[in-house]
């Protein structure tokens, strides 16, 4: 018998491998923009889950604009990491610290 | 030309003057601001003299009107308004008299000097400041003219504005006047509390209101409000006036022009004190403990400032403390309840102190400036119009029979004789002692100055010549009235009522009513048995302590010294009033105000406060900087853990 | 084992295993291939849910879009990845640390409130639409959210297009409004020349008058 928790633990452990892996690529932003992609599936998960089991379709019309807003989030952030690596021949997250206070 | 357009002209011809010589003053030259300055001014006299015609020959009968409404504001009228009667007119003809000459005399004095258009343009500024004053009908008004002639005063007083003695004394003459502006306007505050308005005649309708009305200043104080209000106005008058023991800026005032001692600082501006309580008499009448206090502040001005007079060296500072003690005179007056006569002293002083003051003037130039009185002697040969009407001055100071100043001075000391209140037995004495002191320390001037041995190195004495016509006239012009206004004018002004319309005095006051029998054969009768009274033979004792020690035998004067040096001393320091001033007052609220700054402004403010703002920004920073590392898995570190936290908050606490 | 329990298990541990996958396995090229086995399954799962139209969606822009993009810079970009690998087991035990915290409290979370008896609900009727349903409220109650979704999506076609266009330096291009702005001077230069046999000084002195002019 399927509950909802059952679909809200993949999300959560969907969301906390991707933590993991934010700290186990640190260097390579290429994997993090990657991590957080799945972080946001996780969520998605957990929205369709509740939509469907609250029977409200509110939840899907979320997933749908958060979709929206990572496609636009991915889109932009691969190019800043073309106009970085352009520039600095490097994606190591370890040399990109020219903000430090 | 109807009185109101005549009345108005009488204030605003010097003020276009003064605007004009001050604002185009470069652009006309120097001879063209001096001629329209004193045409304003002669303007002025002509009409003021026109307007006295009108009211002590034609009776004209009391103006009282209002020019212009300032402002109303929760029902007080602020209102400009010339109130028109003898007394209005008498002060409106000294001043304009008094002004004139001055003016006509500075045209000699000030020649050589750079700031020659804006000396012109001040001393037109302050005729029209003065006139305000004096025609004023109401408190805003007099407050407005009273404030003006003293900002005019301090602006003449540093004319020299790279002396720095002359930028001290204007320093101190304002802030003393401020300390007496603050009991004035503390008077006018408290009249328009009480009298709800600030109109003379409305004021004086509610003096008997007022009378039984009890202020408390103190808890469990109660004082009469009249009194109050009083004391408060004289304190005001103190400053102005020049009594003890706001007298103090009087004397270093002298660091002006003398044609401005002579204007201001002897016949006009600081006249405006004695002016105002007689003006308000129908207020003072009503406050005998007041008047005591006027009475015993003016006799001891009267008496100890006659003394400082004797051993001063500087020519102008003699004649400024023989002003003090003058006031005094007028002051003690006042306080007897005889207005009149302190208004008649007032006139008579405003000519031969002026005269006396131009006379100083006169000798300074001759000398190139130089002032001190044991540098000179023997001048009455090279300067003899000088020396005659110094003469004339002197005798009219220590009220030589027959000379105006007898009239005046003779007047006061029997008034103060018949009067009857708290005080009077003290006032007496300093009225009588001061007649020999005013006697001694006048001879003396005349002594070092225009006779005995020459004292000038031979380079000045080679230059000392008599002043130039424009310096001369004024000192003749003078010199009449100094001589002849007592005589003609003693019966009308004091006894004949001609001062009625504008004096109040109750009955039971009224001493100079008493005196009305000595003058039942004229004046020329009361000059004769002047001879005989007391007075006289303390005048003729001074004057033969004078003439004794400082022509005969100057060593005397030495040896005095020596042997009284300590009283020389206190006298030297002028009772140590500058140095309470300065170590006490100054020196106290100067420990207090740099504690202030230190303590308070430099150290909790600014240290504390505005800097340790920035210390603290500045940490906070270092601290965050520290969490700026500024690599990505830094932050993302921080927001999971942020992350963590808060679902810990959701398990915890069971959200 | 009903079917969709055995669906959700199986496209679950798919799901899981990718995701794995993409946090530990060194290539870029092989994360992204992982990522797009995930986001298939996680679609798959959201069949089960009922979100149709989402799922093919998350196929489409995500796998045929997004991943692609991900591909083309990873494909794009030299990057040696020995160096990012880095520090990879010096920090295996802190993320394992932080995401088993993580999980646990998610967990306690899930199944002490409720959550697990909430049961699946009965399935709409046939013939009922869930695409219809979004589409409605997307363009009744979301219709201003939505338009700024589209504005969004434009500002980051063009934010992305600026960021990498580029001028290179010796690239030879027209510029239609120079040459329509060109004067007589630019192109024809009058050079007045020396007859035959003139001398050298004199030409000499010709052609500098030519230049002159």
């Amino acid at each position: 018998m399927l509950t909802l928790a059952h679909f809200l633990s993949l999300g959560a452990l969907l969301f906390c491998i991707s933590v993991a892996g934010i700290f186990l690529n640190r260097k390579n932003v290429l994997i993090l923009l990657m991590c957080i992609e799945l972080m946001l599936l996780a969520v998605n998960i957990n929205f369709i889950a509740f939509s469907r089991f609250l029977d409200n379709m509110d939840g899907q019309v979320f997933v749908f604009f958060i979709l929206t807003v990572a496609a636009a989030e991915a889109a932009i952030g691969l190019a800043i990491l073309v106009v970085l690596f352009r520039n600095r021949r490097t994606i190591n997250v370890e040399e990109l610290a020219d903000l430090k206070g | 030309m109807n009185i109101e357009t005549l009345l108005l002209m009488i204030p605003l011809l010097p003020l276009a003057g003064s605007l004009i010589a001050g604002l185009f003053g470069r652009l006309i030259g120097r001879s063209a601001a001096h001629w329209v300055t004193i045409l304003a001014v002669t303007a002025s006299f002509a009409l003021s003299a026109h307007v006295a015609w009108e009211v002590f020959v034609n009776d004209l009968p009391v103006l009282n009107y209002s020019v212009y409404t300032w402002a109303v504001t929760d029902g007080f009228q602020f209102e400009i308004g010339f109130l028109i009667d003898s007394l209005t007119a008498l002060m409106m003809v000294v001043v304009t008299f008094v002004s004139l000459m001055v003016h006509i005399y500075t045209v000699g004095y000030m020649h050589d000097d750079p700031g020659y258009q804006r000396f012109f343009a001040y001393i037109n500024l302050f005729t029209f400041a003065m006139l305000m004053l004096v025609m004023a009908n109401n408190f805003l008004q007099l407050f407005f003219g009273w404030e003006a002639v003293g900002v005019v005063s301090y602006l003449l007083i540093g004319f020299w504005f790279k002396k720095e003695s002359a930028v001290r004394a204007n320093l101190k003459a304002f802030l003393v006047n401020r300390a007496g502006d603050f009991g004035l306007i503390l008077g006018v505050a408290a009249v328009l509390m009480y009298a709800g308005s600030l109109d003379y005649a409305a004021v004086f309708a509610a003096v008997p209101a007022m009378e039984g009305q009890t202020i408390s200043l103190f808890a469990g104080v109660e004082w009469s409000v009249l009194t109050f209000i009083c004391i408060c106005l004289f304190i005001g008058a103190m400053g102005k006036s020049a009594q003890v023991p706001l007298h103090v800026w009087l004397p270093d005032s002298m660091e002006g022009p003398t044609p401005i001692s002579a204007l201001i600082h002897a016949a006009t501006m600081v006249t405006a004190g004695i002016f105002m309580v007689a003006r308000l008499s129908p207020m003072f009448e009503a406050s005998v403990p007041a008047l005591s206090f006027i009475l015993v502040i003016g006799a001891i001005t009267a008496l100890f400032m006659g003394l400082v007079g004797i051993v001063q060296t500087d020519i102008k500072r003699v004649v400024a403390y023989s002003t003090l003690s003058q006031l005094g005179y007028m002051t003690v007056a006042l306080g007897v309840s005889a207005y009149s006569v302190a208004i008649f002293h007032l006139m008579t002083h405003a000519f031969f102190k002026a005269l006396l003051f131009l006379a100083a003037g006169s000798v300074i130039i001759a000398l190139h400036h130089k002032q001190d009185m044991r540098e000179m002697g023997g001048l009455a040969r090279y300067l003899p119009i000088t020396a005659a009407t110094a003469w004339l001055g002197s005798l009219a100071l220590i009220g030589f029979p027959f000379f105006s100043g007898f009239y005046s001075k003779d007047l006061i000391i029997e008034a103060v004789k018949l009067a009857d209140r708290p005080g009077v037995a003290f006032a007496t004495f300093a009225v009588y002692a001061g007649v020999v002191i005013t006697a001694l320390y006048s001879f003396r001037l005349l002594y070092l100055t225009f006779h005995g041995p020459t004292r000038m190195d031979d380079e000045t004495r080679a230059h000392a010549h008599e002043s130039p016509w424009v310096v001369t006239v004024p000192l003749i012009l003078l010199a009449i009235p100094s001589v002849l206004i007592g005589y003609f004018t003693v019966v009308p002004l004091l006894f004949g009522g001609a001062l009625a319309d504008a004096i109040f005095v109750r009955e039971a006051h009224d001493v100079v009513a008493q005196l009305a029998y000595k003058f039942d054969d004229g004046p020329f009768a009361f000059g004769l048995h002047g001879f005989l009274t007391p007075v006289f033979w303390l005048a003729m004792l001074g004057v033969g302590l004078a003439t004794w020690v400082y022509l005969f035998n100057p060593g005397i004067a030495e040896a005095a010294k020596q042997r009284l040096y300590p009283v020389w001393k206190i006298l030297d320091n002028k009772y140590g009033f500058d140095d309470l001033y300065m170590k006490g007052i100054t020196g106290g609220s100067l420990k207090f105000a740099s504690g202030l700054s230190n303590r308070g402004d430099r150290m909790i403010i600014d240290g504390w406060l505005v800097g340790g703002t920035v210390r603290l920004v500045g940490r906070i920073a270092d601290a965050s900087r520290a969490l700026q590392s500024g690599f990505l898995f830094h932050y993302a570190f921080a927001m999971i853990i942020g992350l963590v936290a808060i679902v810990a908050s959701f398990v915890l606490l069971k959200g | 084992m009903p079917i969709i329990e055995l669906v959700f298990y199986l496209f679950g541990t798919i799901l899981i295993l990718a995701a794995l996958g993409v946090v530990t396995v060194g290539n870029p090229v092989y994360a992204a291939l992982y990522l797009v086995l995930a986001f298939f399954s996680a679609a798959c799962i959201w069949l089960l849910l009922q979100a149709e139209f989402l799922a093919i969606v998350l196929v489409l822009v995500y796998v045929g879009a997004v991943m692609v993009l991900f591909l083309f810079v990873v494909m794009m970009l030299d990057v040696k990845t020995a160096p990012l690998r880095e520090g990879f087991t010096r920090f295996l035990p802190v993320g394992l640390l932080v995401a088993f915290a993580m999980a646990l409290q998610m967990f306690l979370v899930i199944w002490t409130r409720g959550l697990e008896a909430v049961p699946m609900p009965q399935p709409q009727p046939e013939g009922y639409s869930h695409t219809a349903e979004l589409g409605l409220l997307l363009y009744t109650d979301y219709l201003f959210a939505f338009e700024i979704a589209a504005v969004l999506l434009l500002v980051a076609i063009i934010a992305a297009i600026m960021l990498t266009h580029r001028r290179r330096p010796n690239t030879k291009h027209q510029d239609p409004s120079r040459q329509v702005r060109v004067t007589r001077e630019e192109r024809v230069r009058l050079v007045s020349m020396p007859a035959e046999g003139g001398s050298s000084a004199g030409s000499d002195a010709a052609r500098k008058r030519g230049e002159g002019s």
